[in-house]
């Protein structure tokens, strides 16, 4: 079992804490001169989100977190797990809905993601931060509005839906910051 | 900066010395770990303060000294720590502990003369900061009220403290609630420290279970650490051979017994107080910057 001291604490470190695989966010190291050191730390729960503060006696030990982060080549979904492909060793892994999440509606089939695994599991799975899809539905704008900056709903290739200006018709490519949800330029084609 | 403090000390007649980076021995502190380094074979260790030497010379007659130079401590690392930093140390023979309070005031407000306004420092004893902040009594409550004060206060459980660390649970309040509390406008003072955490300083003469000790803090950062000195070589080195004794059973290596300290000692120390200064945190604060690596030209990630 690989184990972490807490002079090994930095940001990005993975551990386990109370069973479950953390991320340290920020590592404060807290000494008075003459007395104890202290790291107090703020770690994000991997399968949560949730962030919470823990503090440890400097020198203590914490267990690593078997978490990898791993380029991977989405393939398709069967509708219950999305496939990943390693492009490497060309090794497949199915992720759930649970790790998957918000990033399924972004995903293209060939398009890289970034998935971490907990225990060769998948734990969690990052779209690129952008991405460049073509507009499958969207109402024809009326001319004469583009000056309010007004926008309207597009459908995307992949049945995500972002705000598009009036200007923006179907069958366009746009590009999507998938972090924000939303729409960040038109695509020469 | 640095030209402030040298007339600082110009103006008031105090010896600018310079004594070892490189010694035989250092003090034997449990929270303190020195930097070693061989020299032709032989273990030796970088100061991690220059105490004992200057005591020396104050023990040789030398009257009101100051040095600035680089200290190392081993496993140090933050935003406020660097193995490597530039300690302000001074002595002066004949003060007591809160005329070199006073002294310590003067200094951090000529230092940052130009850089920042320093506000009128706050003077606390050491236990009625806890009481006020806390609503605990430092000297009598055991580790179960200092958890539920830490529980309390927001500054939550620490894991590893040994559930009978009771000096380990003071320290985790003093740093996470009473300093950042009281020390957040102003610079704070607080004196009159449990003589257990104080190896080297002399008892308040109105109450020997406190040492004559205090410390500055301002906006949370601790900036200065100083005592009227422990003169009675017999009863320093009862306490260096207890805080050995401590570090053996905590399995800690040990540097020789401060020899040439204890013989100066002997020999005859002035009564006299000294004080170091983190001078990098001074410069960091007077600056209005957050972090050592910011005002270091090349911190320790750097070197």
């Amino acid at each position: 079992m690989a184990t972490y001291s807490t002079n090994e604490f930095r940001g990005g470190l993975k551990i386990m804490l109370d069973g479950d695989p953390h991320a340290i966010v920020e590592n404060e190291f807290v000494k008075p001169g003459k007395g104890q050191a202290f790291n107090r730390v703020k770690v994000r729960n991997l399968q949560t989100g949730r962030v919470v503060e823990r503090t440890f006696k400097s020198g203590e030990t914490v267990e690593a977190a078997d978490v990898i982060d791993t380029e991977m080549t989405y393939l398709y979904t069967d509708g219950e797990y999305w496939h990943f492909m390693d492009p490497n060793t060309f090794d497949q892994i199915a992720a759930d809905e649970r790790a998957v999440g918000d990033s399924a509606k972004w995903l293209r089939e060939q398009d890289t993601c970034e998935v971490t695994l907990y225990n060769g599991e998948p734990l969690t799975v990052q779209a690129p931060s952008f991405v460049e899809l073509r507009i499958t539905q969207t109402d024809p704008g009326i001319r004469g509005d583009t000056a309010q900056g007004g926008t309207k709903p597009a459908t995307l290739e992949t049945g995500a839906v972002v705000k598009v200006p009036l200007f923006i018709e179907e069958g366009e490519v746009i590009r999507v910051d998938t972090r924000k949800g939303e729409y960040v330029g038109r695509v020469k084609s | 900066m640095r030209e402030r403090v040298r007339a600082f000390f110009a103006a008031s007649d105090a010896l600018e010395v310079e004594t070892p980076l490189l010694c035989r021995t250092v003090p034997a502190e449990a929270a303190i770990q020195p930097v070693t380094a061989a020299v032709d074979g032989h273990e030796h260790w970088l100061r991690t303060s220059p105490e004992s030497a200057m005591k020396r010379l104050l023990a040789a007659g030398i009257g009101d000294c100051w040095q600035l130079g680089p200290v190392f401590r081993d496993g140090e690392e933050g935003t406020h720590h660097q193995p490597e930093f530039t300690l302000l140390e001074w002595y002066r023979v004949g003060f007591d502990h809160h005329e070199l309070m006073d002294e310590v005031e003067a200094l951090v407000a000529a230092a940052c003369a130009g850089e920042r306004t320093v506000p009128v420092a706050a003077r606390w004893r050491w236990r009625d900061a806890f009481v006020a902040t806390l609503d605990v009594d430092p000297l009598v409550a055991d580790v179960a009220e200092l958890r539920r004060a830490s529980h309390e206060a927001g500054a939550g459980a620490v894991t590893g403290l040994a559930p009978d660390d009771r000096t380990g649970w003071l320290d985790w309040l003093l740093a996470a609630v009473v300093v950042p509390r009281l020390s957040a406008e102003i610079p704070l003072f607080l004196h009159g420290w449990p003589i257990g955490q104080a190896a080297l300083a002399r008892a308040e003469d109105d109450d020997p279970a406190l040492a004559a000790r205090f410390e500055l803090y301002w906006q949370g950062v601790e900036l200065a650490n100083g005592f009227r000195e422990l003169t009675d070589g017999a009863e320093q080195r009862r306490r260096l051979e207890a805080e050995r004794s401590r570090m053996a059973r905590q399995g800690e290596a040990l540097p020789p017994l401060d020899e040439p300290l204890l013989a100066a000692l002997d020999a005859g120390l002035p009564d006299a107080a000294g004080v170091a200064l983190g001078f990098d945190r001074l410069v960091m604060l007077a600056a209005g910057v957050s972090s050592l690596d910011q005002v270091m030209a090349f911190s320790f990630r750097r070197a």
